[in-house]
């Protein structure tokens, strides 16, 4: 670049700028090989991955009741449902819901309703049989979940999560 | 506020190191000869109360590193046997505890002052960013702080928090799952919480050099809300007028936080974190250490969970941009009548969200949060902008010198 005609007309790219442009993106390269690491350090490794699925056996839940398991840390609600309890969960018009999906979407078998226990608001767990549907109700900021685990009102933005699981038995299932 | 040094070296060592590096001509000049407006009233003090806490944060953070163990099973037991078994720990836990309230305190009351007299106009812009950036590290290192006795209320506050980001589009639960190390607050997020708290008070002292350093080049604001213009006579040297009114200043300070620390070190603690953590148990009403409460008031007025994330963090991002938001020219609110107005009633607003902050998000309070929420938001993009417009302010002093010897002076 000290050379006159460099200066008097940009002419034709010179070896050196190839040479900076070349040393420049391997710096770069190198700076983002060497953060990479020191941030993904952070994500689950890999005994938290491992952790990955639990069984739970229904037999032992009765009709009406609702069960705690605890699968990747998180609370899973495992909730026997009555008739009473499955047909109000069903004749919900989808219009009045927030965030739209059908009961039979969101169980394999309509007695039992499988749902995280996580509130979708800010991570709270709802307290069950609660709130103005007799579903679940969050203490820390107020959002109502029906019999279905769909949100109802507050400022939880989806209904409860339905975790990957399927009947490995007749009464036995495997979230995860 | 430049000038050439007035420190001479005395003794042949000084002589000595003066010449390989000039420390002591430093010292002397931004912490004795340096100049201070002769008017200034006892508000500024707190920078001095502030830097006093964040010495007397890290020093106890650091001894009680040395007994704590930051794993799930045993962190709560741990805190426990600082309590029970360590030499002096009950007290230094507690010093500890309530030196975070004592030191939002202080910087609240910093704050306010910096809004009443103008401190972040022109020339101080930059200065103000650096404090508002020393505040969210402040914020960030009192919540990874409460976190680590993983007691219930510890537990809760990191799952709230760390879900706060969970309302980003797209990438929220990705970036919530990195926060945490997993799926949910564990050993994971515990551990890396301690390193950061750990870390993040060496980071503000950092910028804290850098608000001082900005500090001493413009110079410090004062009631008057004029620059210095004579340093003989608008001036008086940092040592030994400003070091003894800092010095009462502190121990004012420390009457309060002694009283905290001794005779009712739970007043502002939460019951429920004295219970171990317990991810399958919400506590039926979670709240907040006191010096989040008018944010999180913020946060809960919305029904919308990103709007209300938003505007979590832009009330105190929107502080940043004061300097451009207030018109006025006339930098103390000493003369100017609508903004002293209006700056109480900001004040109480602020302190009705604290108290919304702490009370359950349902009924009437809910109303309240959101007109508050929603004044507290109209203060700085409409009030402020308009009332610089149409203010007359009362005349201003022409000079440090001349607003003393008028008698409208330094006080409130």
């Amino acid at each position: 670049m000290t050379s006159k005609d460099t200066a008097v007309k940009p002419a034709e790219p010179s070896r050196r700028d190839i040479l900076y442009i070349a040393t420049g993106a391997a710096a770069a390269g190198a700076a983002a090989a060497v953060i990479w690491p020191l941030i993904a350090q952070m994500n689950p490794d890999a005994s938290t991955l491992a952790l990955a699925s639990t069984e739970v056996d229904l037999s032992s839940v009765p009709e009406g009741q609702i069960v705690t398991v605890k699968w990747r840390g998180k609370p899973v609600f495992v909730r026997h449902r009555t008739p009473a309890e499955i047909k109000a969960a069903e004749d919900v018009a989808l219009s009045a819901l927030p965030d739209p999906e059908p009961d039979s979407k969101r169980v394999q078998k309509p007695e039992w309703l499988v749902v995280i226990g996580v509130c979708t608001h800010l991570g709270c767990i709802p307290t069950g049989k609660e709130g103005e549907f007799d579903g679940w109700f969050c203490p820390c900021h107020g959002s109502v979940y029906d019999l279905s685990g769909r949100i109802r009102s507050g400022p939880a933005p989806t209904n409860l999560e339905v975790p990957p699981y399927a009947f490995i038995a007749e009464n036995k299932i495997k979230i995860g | 506020m430049e000038g050439h040094s007035q420190y001479t070296p005395k003794s042949g060592f000084a002589r000595w190191l003066e010449r390989r590096l000039p420390i002591l001509s430093f010292m002397h000049d931004s912490f004795v000869s340096y100049p201070t407006p002769k008017n200034l009233n006892y508000m500024w003090v707190f920078g001095a109360i502030l830097s006093f806490m964040l010495v007397a944060q890290i020093v106890t953070g650091v001894v009680l590193a040395m007994h704590y163990t930051p794993e799930t099973t045993l962190a709560f037991d741990s805190v426990e046997k600082i309590m029970r078994d360590v030499n002096w720990g009950t007290i230094l836990r507690y010093a500890h505890a309530n030196g975070a309230s004592m030191f939002f305190l202080a910087v609240y009351l910093h704050i306010f002052r910096g809004m009443y007299y103008g401190s972040y106009k022109d020339p101080r812009e930059v200065l103000w960013i650096l404090g508002v950036v020393i505040f969210m590290l402040m914020m960030a290192t009192g919540f990874l702080g409460y976190v680590l006795p993983w007691g219930q209320m510890s537990f809760w506050a990191a799952t709230v928090i760390t879900n706060l980001f969970s309302a980003i589009p797209v990438v929220g639960t990705a970036i919530t799952t990195w926060l945490l190390g997993g799926y949910s607050v564990d050993n994971a997020t515990l551990n890396r919480f301690y390193a950061l708290h750990y870390l993040l008070p060496f980071i503000i002292v950092a910028i804290v050099a850098l608000h001082v350093w900005a500090l001493h080049v413009t110079g410090q604001n004062n009631p008057a809300g004029v620059e210095v213009k004579d340093v003989k006579r608008d001036t008086v040297p940092f040592t030994p007028h400003a070091t003894m009114k800092d010095a009462v200043g502190i121990a004012a300070f420390l009457v309060v936080y002694a009283w905290l620390t001794f005779f009712v070190p739970n007043y502002l603690g939460h019951p429920d974190n004295y219970i171990e953590a317990n991810p399958l148990v919400t506590p039926p009403h979670i709240v907040p250490e006191w010096y989040f409460l008018p944010f999180y008031a913020i946060l809960r007025a919305i029904p919308n969970k990103l709007i209300g994330v938003i505007a979590l963090f832009a009330s105190i991002l929107i502080t940043a941009a004061l300097p451009w938001l207030d018109t006025s020219k006339v930098k103390s609110a000493v003369f100017r009548p609508l903004f002293r107005k209006e700056f109480w009633i900001f004040v109480a607003v602020c302190i009705g969200l604290g108290y919304l902050g702490a009370q359950p998000a349902e009924g009437a309070y809910l109303w309240f949060a959101r007109v508050l929420s929603a004044y507290y938001f109209l203060h700085f993009l409409v009030i402020l902008p308009v009332i610089g417009r149409i203010e007359k302010p009362e005349p201003v002093p022409e000079s440090i010198d001349a607003s003393i010897m008028r008698g409208k002076t330094s006080h409130v």
